[in-house]
């Protein structure tokens, strides 16, 4: 169960706590409560928003300038398919064309399901391995289109 | 382990005999992979914390800074300025309140040495650090590092953890006069936060957008304070160079880039990884020798060095050494040290919208040649490896290269216009032939190519209609298979499933 407008905004509100009156907040606000329900409500924004005694719409500013910020929820899994040079060298187009067609979305989209998000990003720093691909937290290299299939679908 | 034999033993090659460690001289790197990060006791057992242990008890600060300056360090980060001259900046700066910060965003894509030094040898930068904050008088630190390197990021933590348990930072270190607290920032995805003053605004909580330069951080960086910023390569350099004294470090390299440089070899070669080796070491012998040549026997056509804000070079560069100057007057940079090899296969075109496209995205918007410029030559480019190109493209593309890399406020927009710069230097016939022949000679750009299936060789097993996504190709048991041109989106599936090699592109 998603949680509800009263929960979002009591749990924005413990973890705005220790940030009030001190420096440098917005961003670690705004990823811890990103972790914690996997997007930015805008009733969780409000409340920091009054909270850290930020005007809203720079608050709004921030939240779409960063990549890691999402507004609307996400796929249970995320995956990050890499769109780095080495590996665009090693064919990472292919691989994202087929990760697209298995799941019906576009760049960015989350399936119906709410079961994937698919992510282009520019690199996952396993560049050894292109191209790469990272399903959560793990690591999948030296990719085929076939391969994709297989571990996509050992995601539930 | 089990027993082991003098014969079995002689089949465990050392080190100095694999030819991809052969040449390699590893100071930044040389704990990874040889220690357990997570234990302390490890670093200090490969004489880690000698250096800040002797640096507290016997050298005075402007000591510390002198023995820098005498190495010749340089920025490992991109820019490669004199680290000694920036912290002298940063020390002489008034004021009682000082930053270090640990630049540890690695957003080239491409590199993953800073990745390296994070997770297997977080230490060293944290040695360095605090080295540096004693030189300048900082008494707090940030590391900005990028949260698609989870692991880092609770490495660091664990580390930085040891070392307030271990007395190494907190309140009176080592139980002299000097106190030094350091913090993990995570980024929060964005490329220009790499940028120094970006990099600050994002730490204050804002959106990561560059300001102009003057003030320079040493004056006026983090909220308003003399701050000092350095790659985790540079620190990491840091403690050797205390430990084993600056004219040491200084021997090693060419005339002006001295020390080691660490190198992310990878594309289209058969040994991809970090390969640390001396300044002035040629191209050649990384990309051949270490790297072991290009993969499938194919021809080497050129290497990609800097990443976004570098350029690709060619065969006729392989004899080149590797220094900071020598890379910028062939049109490249040094950049965070990311070396992407490309084949025959590799479109040198469709490489410059590959990049144009990533710094096009990644423009901050702030400054309008850098956000429009940025876009036109997106668009020209595109125009381009769509076979919809005039030759007089290649001028408006010059025109607005020239105007993107003087106008632009941050060394994003300044450096953007390198990967177009050059392979229109370098490989300008490729261009040529996607305007004038409407041909892409890699056979890499979709638009221009083909998938075609040799009606000789093709068995009629129905592999790849089969395989098809757009079910574009028709045939059957008696029939070869043919491609609907029209309809066919040029995935390359068929030429992937074919067993007998039948398809090919044109
Ligand atoms: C767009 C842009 C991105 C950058 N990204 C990085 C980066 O990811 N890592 C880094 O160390 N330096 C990066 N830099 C360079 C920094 O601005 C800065 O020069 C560097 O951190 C200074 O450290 P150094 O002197 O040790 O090299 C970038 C610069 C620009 C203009
Ligand atoms: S380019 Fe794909 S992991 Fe670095």
């Amino acid at each position: 169960m998603s949680p509800n407008k009263v929960q979002i905004e009591e749990r924005t509100r413990e973890i705005v706590a220790p940030w009030k009156n001190r420096q440098g907040g917005t961003i670690p606000v705004l990823q811890e409560v990103q972790k914690e329900l996997g997007y930015l409500p805008e009733d969780a924004l409000m409340v920091i928003s009054r909270e850290l005694k930020i005007p809203a719409s720079e608050l709004y500013g921030v939240a779409t300038f960063y990549a890691q910020f999402h507004l609307k929820p996400r796929g249970r899994h995320i995956i990050r398919v890499c769109r780095g040079t080495a590996c665009h060298v090693r064919g990472s187009l292919l691989i994202q064309e087929k990760i697209k067609n298995i799941l019906q979305v576009e760049d960015n989209g989350t399936t119906e399901d709410l079961r994937f998000t698919l992510e282009p990003v520019a690199c996952l720093g396993a560049c050894g391995l292109a191209p790469v691909m990272m399903v959560d937290g793990e690591t999948h290299g030296r990719l085929t289109p076939d391969k994709v299939m297989t571990i996509v679908e050992s995601y539930e | 382990m089990s027993r082991t034999n003098s014969e079995s033993f002689e089949r465990i090659p050392l080190y100095s005999d694999l030819p991809f460690y052969r040449k390699q001289k590893r100071i930044a790197l040389r704990n990874c992979g040889l220690i357990n990060p997570d234990h302390i006791d490890e670093y200090i057992y490969r004489e880690g914390y000698f250096a800040l242990a002797s640096a507290l008890k016997s050298m005075a600060p402007e000591e510390v800074l002198a023995e820098v300056k005498t190495s010749g360090l340089r920025g490992r980060g991109g820019g490669g300025f004199p680290t000694g001259l920036k912290w002298e900046f940063c020390r002489k700066s008034p004021g009682n309140k000082k930053y270090v910060i640990c630049n540890a965003d690695e957003g080239d894509p491409g590199a993953f040495m800073d990745r390296s030094i994070l997770e297997g040898d977080p230490h060293a930068l944290i040695e360095g650090m605090i080295l540096g904050a004693y030189a300048m008088g900082a008494d707090e630190g940030y590391i900005y590092c990028r949260a698609e390197y989870p692991l880092a990021i609770t490495r660091l933590g664990l580390a930085i953890a040891q070392c307030e348990e271990y007395g190494l930072l907190g309140d009176r270190i080592m139980d002299t006069d000097f106190s030094f607290n350091l913090h993990i920032k995570e980024g929060a995805g964005a490329f220009v936060c790499g940028e120094e003053t970006a990099l600050m605004a994002s730490i204050e909580g804002e959106r990561g957008m560059p300001r102009p330069r003057p003030p320079f951080p040493a004056n006026k960086g983090l909220w308003g304070k003399p701050s000092n910023i350095n790659n985790v390569e540079t620190w990491a350099n840091v403690p050797n160079i205390i430990r084993n004294g600056g004219s040491w470090y200084a021997s090693i390299g060419t005339e002006k880039s001295k020390g080691t440089k660490v190198f992310a070899l990878t594309g289209k070669i058969n040994r991809t990884g970090l390969v640390e080796v001396p300044m002035g070491t040629t191209i050649r012998e990384i990309v051949f020798e270490m790297g072991d040549g290009i993969i499938d026997g194919r021809g080497f056509k050129a290497v990609q060095i800097g990443g976004p804000s570098g350029g690709c070079l060619t065969e006729e560069h392989l004899d080149l050494p590797v220094d900071y100057e020598s890379l910028t007057a062939a049109g490249a940079i040094m950049g965070s040290g990311g070396l992407v090899v490309m084949d025959e296969d590799t479109c040198m075109v469709d490489i410059a919208r590959f990049f144009l496209e990533f710094t096009q995205r990644e423009s901050c918007g702030k400054c309008v040649p850098c956000r429009e410029g940025t876009k036109q030559m997106l668009l020209t480019l595109e125009k381009i490896t769509s076979g919809k190109g005039a030759m007089k493209d290649l001028d408006t593309l010059e025109k607005l290269a020239v105007m993107v890399k003087e106008m632009s406020l941050c060394g994003l927009g300044q450096t953007a216009p390198n990967p177009v710069l050059t392979t229109l230097r370098y490989f300008r016939n490729e261009y040529e032939a996607h305007i004038r022949d409407k041909k892409c000679p890699a056979k890499a750009c979709s638009a221009l190519i083909s998938f075609v299936i040799d009606k000789e060789k093709c068995r009629k097993c129905g592999l790849c209609a089969k395989n098809c996504p757009v079910s574009c190709i028709a045939g059957d048991r008696n029939t070869p298979y043919v491609v609907d041109q029209d309809r066919c989106i040029k995935c390359g599936t068929c030429i992937e499933v074919c067993p007998f090699q039948a398809v090919s592109k044109e």
